[in-house]
């Protein structure tokens, strides 16, 4: 047995040294692998290695010692965790040793330190023995790329694991890492040293009386200035640079008096990348300096700044300039002082007001922006610069309203203070007194209103802003003002056609206000608006039709924007609702525009409603059985047809109330959606009317039966309720209503009752849980298809339902969707529905308002388009190519539809594989299909620039021939197309410039507008490419 | 023959100069909208191609510093003709025959070749007004300007959209 293990041992140390003879005299790599490997099975140990190794490693050769040093270094670095602490003793000593060795070396030396550095089993003291070997033994800088970066890693580890023994060593720590980084000009070690050096500072390592020289080391890289190489496999960014030295930088107070002169100095250079990153930086320290740091610099910073403002071309200067301002006032309002000490905050506010409030008295000059964003920066950064610079500027501001009589001065003047009142919004007072605000608040509200009557709309609108933010300061208004506020949005509420915008905003003003004084909106303005809208209605014969109506169209809006509140909610609804029971009424000349306006602003209330479960339930509640009641008595059969009545059965204005249901139940609780529910169904299976205000009809409500046309109509409304409920809410006699929407669907009716019914019918669908009753609804759907589809008069509506039933599969990746899709597609070469078809998968690929929505509680998987588009597009491309010559662009218009729908970072990685079926597409007669493809080719010009410049003889030529299409949309679309080519590689598009120059000349001329536009732009564009300046 | 000179750094003619408001985007009518309708190009079309002008000096358009004004454009389409005027902010301003030239580059490169146009500084408003308004009618030193590729350069940055 022992003799048995011996030869063992024998052998395995024979095929050691084999490894290691091919490894150090046979240069093979191999072998260090394999001896790795062998050490971590337990082979051999580390020892056996070393003495494996013996005589190279003490060969007077410097290569061949390098080379055996190389073999234990890479062992070392796969194995250090197996070694025990007395072989780590040994081979520290070793290497450390080793580095007094020839240079050729070294890099393998700094190997093995750096696998040992990794060692848990590192004795105490050896990490500092190690460092300070490294120190005095190697010139770092004179080293490769790659051992410079060992050496930054060796010390990364110890300061990972070996803070305290490493701060042992005290600033002389600081002093070896300050020679060692010395001079360092690779990006990707300057990455890791500015990381060390951050550590240092932030770990609190001494830096002892090398502050300076600290500061030195890293702050002669700023402004970083680095471009990386094409194709640069590191993949370092010129920000990731930048944002680790700003880090290195901004860390500690103690560098301020050697940084911020440093940042001045760069800020005013002429290079606009050093202003902005030394904006950026003075940004970042002053979330750490305080007073003491910033004291000697302040006037040159201001000053630095200021001139930033004033003239810099770039907006992006401008904004960082702002912020660092910003960041300045709120350091110095942050410090904490002595008792004894002068406050430079408002010395500082006092310099920035001096140099800054005489602009503010010229609102036609330039400087008068700079001016006010440099004063509003400062004014944003606490309470108390807040209220140094109000007290200063708003009486100066007010003074200069009245001082200045033309409207564009007083609008600029009065949106200078719309952003001082802004900025108040960040600041609580506890006491109401304290308030800057409050001393000037009769002069701000006299001024707001003579904002709000004077001619010109741009003053209005700020006016109308600036009351907006004074009303949202709490109790700063008072009742009075309110009611004069109220007043003025009241007329500005019906203002005429050409002030729309102020109108709107008016509007959206009293919506903001009434929900934080809903008392004064209920007393002033909803009783006017009232009153306003019985005008019309007892009225029949004052001739003023239009006028009236248009009141009447402002009244409702007025009334839906305020219904912020619920307690106003409970005054505007009735109101509303009484109103379109006037128009039913026939006491006025109903037209159904009229009704949809009504309709529209119910809708607005509903979804105004929506947050609140209680005024939600209370909408429902009133508006859904009163507009249920309406369309019924519409429906109702009349011997005497009146045309009034029938407005209601018309198809837009069926529309309109569908999605005011659909608004009103959708964010119903499941339990009182449940009582609506059982009252509604019985409604249209069993004509159960019970529920409806004002339900004596003079005959039965039978929709789903051969009874009048209208009444079938109402499925829509049916719809609208049952498709939005949640869909944890059970609807009685499911099995029955499921089999009479299908029934309805594929009957001989008019089209829009049965596209209702098979929208309904899919929206159930789509909510309904898998299971055996889920499987025989799609078994009697499919049945009643494929019937219908055959042959015979309900073709079209067999279709229309089989594209909404696989929609609602789609969409919650039914298993049987792909079946139904693969229906659809066969279609595609059908000659009577083929083009139907084709515009189906824009239907299938869309987003549906009234059924099968997220809102309305849908099953809808988000990535159901892209799972639409990778199951089905092969096909579809198969079956372009195979179709014959006259259907083929049935298949293109489908796949254009299901391209444009998808997101742009989908398609990109297909494009490849589509682009030559997508450049056939724009030779494709069919102005759809054109129009499409450009839309879809256009994104991909802009984001996919390499792949595209392939193609650019193609595209360039394809794009002209269409920008003279007989059809605007294409036209406009190819020019846009002809300006996106601008962004491929400008050497790709050189050839073709002056035959493009020539070409859209003549779109210059064409007879639209909207056209000559986008030709002027493509060609301006196509002009600058690499043309100087540009 | 045309002085460019004088662009970035250093201190500005005019460092605080009077500004006007931007018109908003034309709106959009339903004439325009309908494929039947042709439209003219009328004023406010040849006010739009250079309303957004870079002045060469201050990172502000021609319109914000009221150098170009729509009342200042007189166009005929039946006639091809267009004439624009244009205003210096202060009459010595050095950059006077730039921007004229910007102006007319612009309408080279955006209307149809049918046109003529003539661009020439609002009357009585600068001090060498005939000397400028000669160069900028003088089709053969306009083409030489653009030969020059310093001054290309300017008018692009001029005519380039605003970053």
């Amino acid at each position: 047995m022992a003799a048995a293990a011996t030869v063992e041992t024998a052998a395995l140390t024979g095929a050691l040294w084999g490894l290691v003879q091919d490894f150090v005299m046979g240069q093979q790599e191999g072998p260090a692998d394999q001896v790795a490997a062998d050490v971590k099975s337990g082979s051999y140990t580390v020892l056996q290695v070393v003495e494996a190794l013996g005589s190279s490693l003490e060969n007077p050769e410097p290569r061949t010692r390098a080379r055996g040093i190389q073999l234990l270094s890479q062992v070392l670095l796969q194995c250090h965790s197996l070694l025990l602490e007395k072989e780590v003793v040994h081979l520290i000593l070793f290497y450390e040793n080793r580095l007094k060795d020839h240079h050729l070396v070294i890099p393998s030396v700094l190997q093995g330190l750096r696998a040992l550095s990794l060692c848990v089993a590192l004795p105490s003291g050896l990490a500092v023995s190690v460092l300070k070997a490294i120190f005095q033994e190697v010139h770092v800088q004179s080293l490769p790329q790659v051992d410079r970066h060992t050496v930054y890693s060796i010390i990364t580890n110890f300061m990972q694991t070996r803070e305290e023994e490493l701060k042992g060593l005290g600033a002389d720590f600081t002093f070896g890492f300050i020679q060692v980084m010395d001079g360092e000009k690779d990006p990707r070690n300057l990455l890791v040293a500015f990381r060390i050096v951050h550590d240092l500072i932030s770990r609190d390592y001494s830096l002892g009386p090398f502050v300076e020289e600290l500061f030195e080391v890293t702050s002669c890289y700023f402004p970083i200035d680095f471009t990386p190489p094409p194709n640069d496999p590191h993949g370092i960014q010129r920000e990731d640079l930048i944002l680790s030295l700003r880090a290195v930088l901004a860390s500690t107070p103690r560098f301020a008096e050697f940084l911020l002169p440093l940042l001045i100095e760069k800020v005013d250079s002429e290079i606009l990348s050093a202003k902005l990153d030394s904006l950026q930086t003075l940004n970042a320290c002053c979330a750490g300096y305080g007073q003491k740091e910033l004291k000697d610099f302040l006037p040159s910073l201001w000053s630095s700044i200021r001139r930033e403002v004033f003239q810099t071309a770039s907006e992006r200067v401008e904004a960082e300039g702002l912020a660092a301002l910003h960041s300045l006032t709120a350091c110095l309002s942050r410090s904490v002082l002595r008792a004894d000490a002068e406050d430079l905050l408002d010395s500082f506010l006092s310099n920035i007001l001096q140099d800054c409030r005489h602009h503010l008295c010229e609102p036609d000059m330039k400087l008068v922006w700079p001016s006010a964003k440099l004063l509003q920066a400062a004014a944003g950064a606490s309470a108390r610069a807040y209220d140094h610079i109000t007290s200063n500027v708003l009486p100066l501001l007010l003074e200069q309203f009245h001082k200045h009589s033309q409207s564009n001065q007083r609008r600029t003047i009065l949106e200078m203070i719309l952003g001082f009142l802004k900025l108040q919004q960040k600041w609580s007072y506890e006491d109401k007194d304290q308030r800057p605000l409050s001393g000037f608040k009769d002069q701000l509200c006299s001024l707001v209103f003579m904002a709000l009557t004077d001619p010109s709309t741009q003053l209005q609108l700020v006016g109308i802003r600036t009351l907006t933010v004074l009303g949202a300061q709490p109790d700063l208004l008072s009742s009075g003002d309110l009611e004069l506020a109220v007043g003025h949005l009241y007329r500005l509420s019906f203002l005429e056609e050409d002030s729309q915008s102020c109108r709107v905003a008016a509007l959206e003003a009293s919506g903001t206000l009434a929900t934080l004084y809903p008392v004064a909106f209920s007393s002033y303005l909803v009783p006017k608006l009232a009153e306003e809208l019985h005008i019309g209605e007892s009225d029949l014969t004052r001739g003023d039709g239009p006028t009236k109506c248009s009141r009447h169209l402002c009244c409702m809006q007025a009334l839906s924007a305020v219904s912020t509140h619920p307690s106003i909610v409970k005054e505007t609804l009735p109101l509303l609702l009484q109103h379109l029971w006037q128009v039913n009424k026939g006491n006025m000349v109903a037209q159904s525009s009229e009704v949809i306006a009504v309709c529209q602003s119910l809708q607005q209330v509903a979804e105004k409603c929506q947050q609140d479960l209680e005024s939600c339930w209370y909408f429902h509640q009133t508006a859904i059985p009163c507009l249920l009641a309406l369309a019924v008595q519409a429906s109702m059969p009349e011997k005497e047809p009146s045309v009034l009545r029938k407005v209601l059965l018309e198809d837009d204005v069926l529309a309109a109330m569908v999605s005011v249901i659909g608004t009103a139940t959708t964010h119903l609780s499941p339990e009182l959606a449940a009582q609506s529910v059982a009252c509604i169904v019985p409604l249209f299976l069993d004509g159960n009317v019970s529920f409806l205000p004002e339900n004596s009809f003079p005959s039965r409500f039978q929709p789903f039966q051969d009874g009048p046309s209208g009444q079938r109509r109402l499925v829509a409304l049916l719809m609208a309720f049952v498709c939005s409920l949640p869909r944890n809410v059970e609807i009685p006699q499911l099995n029955q209503l499921m089999r009479e929407l299908l029934e309805l669907s594929c009957c001989q009716s008019c089209p829009f009752s049965s596209t209702a019914a098979a929208k309904c019918f899919a929206g159930l669908l789509n909510k309904h849980p898998a299971g055996q009753q889920l499987d025989e609804f799609l078994q009697l759907a499919g049945d009643k298809m494929e019937a219908g589809l055959g042959s015979g008069p309900y073709r079209s509506q067999a279709f229309t339902l089989l594209l909404w039933v696989t929609k609602a599969l789609v969409l919650r990746y039914h298993p049987l969707s792909s079946c139904l899709t693969a229906r659809l597609m066969g279609l595609l070469s059908d000659p009577e529905l083929g083009p139907a078809a084709a515009d189906g998968f824009s239907l299938l690929m869309s987003d549906c308002t009234d059924v099968l929505t997220r809102a309305g509680h849908a099953e809808v998987r988000i990535m159901f388009r892209q799972r639409f588009f990778t199951d089905n597009v092969p096909t579809l491309v198969q079956g372009f190519h195979a179709a014959p010559q006259d259907v083929k662009p049935n298949y293109l218009k489908g796949l254009s539809h299901v391209l444009n729908r998808l997101p742009k970072p989908v398609l990109l990685p297909e494009l490849p594989t589509l682009l030559s079926l997508l450049l056939e597409a724009l030779s494709c007669p069919d102005s759809v299909v054109q129009l499409s493809t450009l839309s879809c080719l256009q994104p991909l010009l802009l984001e996919a620039p390499q792949v595209m410049s392939l193609h650019v003889d193609t595209l360039v030529t394809k794009f002209l021939n269409l920008s003279s299409s007989p059809s605007m949309a294409v036209r406009i679309a190819a020019l846009q197309c002809m300006h996106a080519l601008t962004r491929l590689p400008t050497p790709v598009l050189l050839p073709y410039k002056p035959q493009v120059i020539r070409a859209l000349a003549k779109p210059l001329d064409d007879k639209k507008r909207l056209v000559r536009k986008e030709a002027v732009s493509a060609r301006g564009e196509w002009f600058l490419l690499g043309s100087p300046g540009s | 023959m045309m002085g460019g000179g004088g662009v970035g750094g250093g201190l500005l003619e005019n460092a605080n100069p009077l500004i006007y408001e931007r018109s908003g985007e034309r709106p959009v009518t339903a004439g325009e909208e309908d494929e039947q309708v042709p439209d003219s190009i009328d004023a406010r079309e040849i006010f739009d191609l250079i309303r957004s002008i870079n002045d060469p000096e201050h990172p502000l358009t021609l319109e914000e510093l009221n150098v170009v004004e729509q009342v200042r454009v007189q166009v005929s389409d039946p006639e091809s003709t267009v004439a624009v005027a244009f205003t210096p902010t202060i009459p010595h301003c050095s950059m006077a025959t730039l921007i004229g030239l910007s102006i007319k580059v612009k309408l080279l490169r955006s209307l149809p070749q049918r046109f003529k146009m003539d661009v020439h500084i609002t009357p009585g408003t600068h001090a060498s007004e005939h000397a400028v308004n000669k160069q900028l009618a003088d089709k053969e030193r306009v083409a030489a300007a653009l030969e020059n590729t310093h001054l290309l350069e300017v008018v692009n940055q001029c005519l380039s959209a605003r970053s």
